[in-house]
């Protein structure tokens, strides 16, 4: 990797957008919402700049379906878009993870159901980990906490979507892509330009033609279509990322990912300095979920808490990691409000006091 | 302990105050510190209040959302209603008394600097740099840098457009610092 080490002070949606510039991005497709409208916005002047082709779509179902159509060609393509957006793209979802096209989307997640409001949530854990759209299908999602996470990540999701030739999410949220830091700029080592040679769509001069779908209507087909997307989705499971702090003497685990994560983690900080033994479990992959990791912590007799900016989704991935050793409690913070580390203190001692 | 400082800049939305957070945060970034920005957005832009959070610290940062802040700069009066009393016992905060009456003001509690930015802009030459002289003020009370990196960061957030006013921009920082003794 070549650091070009250039510090910078930016948003996460800028984060997000500089980082797949630099893994290579040439197609982005895109269409406004709030709260990732500064990816569209910076992607509209500086992708041209670095050789690749922006575009406003008409819909957000419209910018999915080109994705499909840049992802065919092997080309490194993304799209963005928040909470409501994305289950419009889902179909479009489903059909690239069907017909194993690489490509990466961003949600930054905003309160929901519905349209909800412009504001950080994470209800959309369901949707972007088990599934989404229709079908037995899975994308990797990856979860950053920090501005450089966001850089790293969205780099590192290039890499896996052409390696398993599988969509892949990062799921943000609205403090994620508005919250500025610190970011050091880097550069990924030259890409293959031969990427996607055995598969792409290229012109089928001197070889037979290639095709590239979704469907498998021929007897035996579409059960031996699954059998290899379930292998892949096996093989995907080795690749799992988390962050632990101060969990080696613990009583409590807190698992929480993202925003949340990183924003549970001032309260541990001062519960800490308090003298409670309180760490912190972060998922960075939301799928494959570090299940292993979070074993063998329940293993040690550790008791968890799941904290989350919903009414309760990854909670249920927590307790089936730990299942027969220890459950999770759970503490939900509704969507709509701002969390700050204050709101997480009651219920972590709580669950601390309930031994 | 390591130096940790959290603000929360609030004013009418034209005032500057997302300028001077951003660079309070470019500055503690150059002086090596970790920093989060964060804007409030959304429906409080519409009206009331345009505020944002800094984060300064030696550590790695955690949450940068702060409900009980450490710090205040309050350019107006409807930030001193919504932001004073979240301010932790023993904070600081820097009071724009050019448009916020003192007696509305906690002086017991926590530590308050009454600066009249606007007159002090005003007379150097531009009411609008009130922003920079209650950043001056709030750099000198909090002692969490040194103005000159301060000073040093403004270009960082003039733009090339504007930079033949970064020396007034600087007079009006050191106009702020003055202020409070």
């Amino acid at each position: 990797m070549t650091k070009t080490g250039e510090k910078l002070f930016i948003k996460g949606n800028e984060a997000i957008s500089r980082g797949a510039i630099a893994a290579g991005l040439k197609c982005y497709f895109g269409y406004p919402i709030t709260p990732q409208n500064d990816i569209p916005e910076y992607m509209s002047a500086a992708l041209p700049a670095a050789g690749g082709e922006f575009v406003q779509a008409e819909s957000e179902v419209a910018a999915a379906n080109m994705l499909i159509g840049a992802a065919a060609c092997g080309v490194r393509s993304m799209t963005s878009s928040s909470s409501p957006g994305i289950s419009l793209k889902q179909e479009a979802i489903s059909y690239l993870a069907g017909s194993e096209l690489p490509t990466v989307i961003v949600n930054m997640n905003r309160g929901g159901p519905g349209l909800g409001d412009i504001g950080p949530s994470q209800g959309d854990y369901f949707q972007s980990v088990k599934g989404g759209g229709h079908g037995d299908y899975r994308t990797l999602v990856l979860a950053p906490g920090t501005c450089q996470e966001a850089y790293d990540l969205v780099i590192q999701a290039f890499d896996l979507a052409f390696k398993y030739r599988n969509p892949v999410m990062i799921l943000g949220d609205a403090i994620l892509g508005q919250m500025k830091e610190p970011v050091i700029t880097w550069t990924p080592e030259e890409k293959d330009e031969n990427e996607g040679h055995g598969w792409r769509i290229v012109g089928a001069k001197n070889r037979p033609g290639r095709i590239l779908k979704s469907l498998h209507l021929s007897e035996g087909a579409l059960a031996k279509h699954n059998l290899m997307l379930k292998n892949k989705y096996e093989d995907m499971a080795s690749f799992t990322q988390k962050e632990e702090y101060q969990t080696e003497d613990a009583d409590l685990i807190i698992v929480a990912y993202g925003s949340i994560g990183r924003i549970v983690k001032s309260t541990i900080k001062k519960l800490r300095n308090e003298g409670h033994k309180v760490g912190l479990f972060r998922p960075i992959t939301l799928y494959p979920f570090p299940s292993d990791d979070l074993k063998k912590l329940a293993e040690q007799g550790k008791k968890f808490l799941t904290i989350e900016h919903n009414l309760g989704q990854m909670v249920e991935d927590v307790r089936l990691s730990i299942r027969t050793i220890a459950d999770s409690e759970f503490f939900g913070f509704y969507p709509g409000n701002l969390p700050t580390p204050d709101d997480f203190e009651e219920p972590i001692l709580k669950a601390l006091g309930g031994k | 302990m390591s130096k940790y400082l959290d603000s929360i800049i609030a004013g009418f939305g034209g005032q500057g105050v997302m300028l001077i957070g951003n660079l309070l945060a470019y500055a503690g970034m150059n002086a090596g510190l970790n920093v989060t920005f964060i804007p409030v957005y959304g429906p409080e832009m519409r009206g009331g209040t345009a505020n944002c959070t800094v984060v300064l610290s030696e550590e790695e940062i955690g949450s940068p959302i702060i409900r009980s802040p450490h710090s205040l700069i309050i350019m107006n009066r409807p930030s001193l209603d919504k932001f004073q009393p979240t301010l932790m016992d023993g904070g600081i905060q820097i009071v724009n008394s050019s448009l916020i009456d003192k007696e509305l003001v906690e002086t017991d509690r926590v530590k308050s600097y009454f600066v009249p930015t606007n007159d002090i802009a005003d007379k150097i030459g531009n009411t609008r740099m009130a922003n920079m002289v209650a950043l001056g003020a709030f750099i000198k009370a909090t002692g969490i840098m040194d103005i000159s990196a301060v000073i040093d960061s403004l270009p960082n957030v003039i733009s090339a457009h504007y930079s033949h006013l970064i020396p007034k921009n600087a007079e009006a920082l050191q106009a702020g610092v003055d202020a409070v003794s």
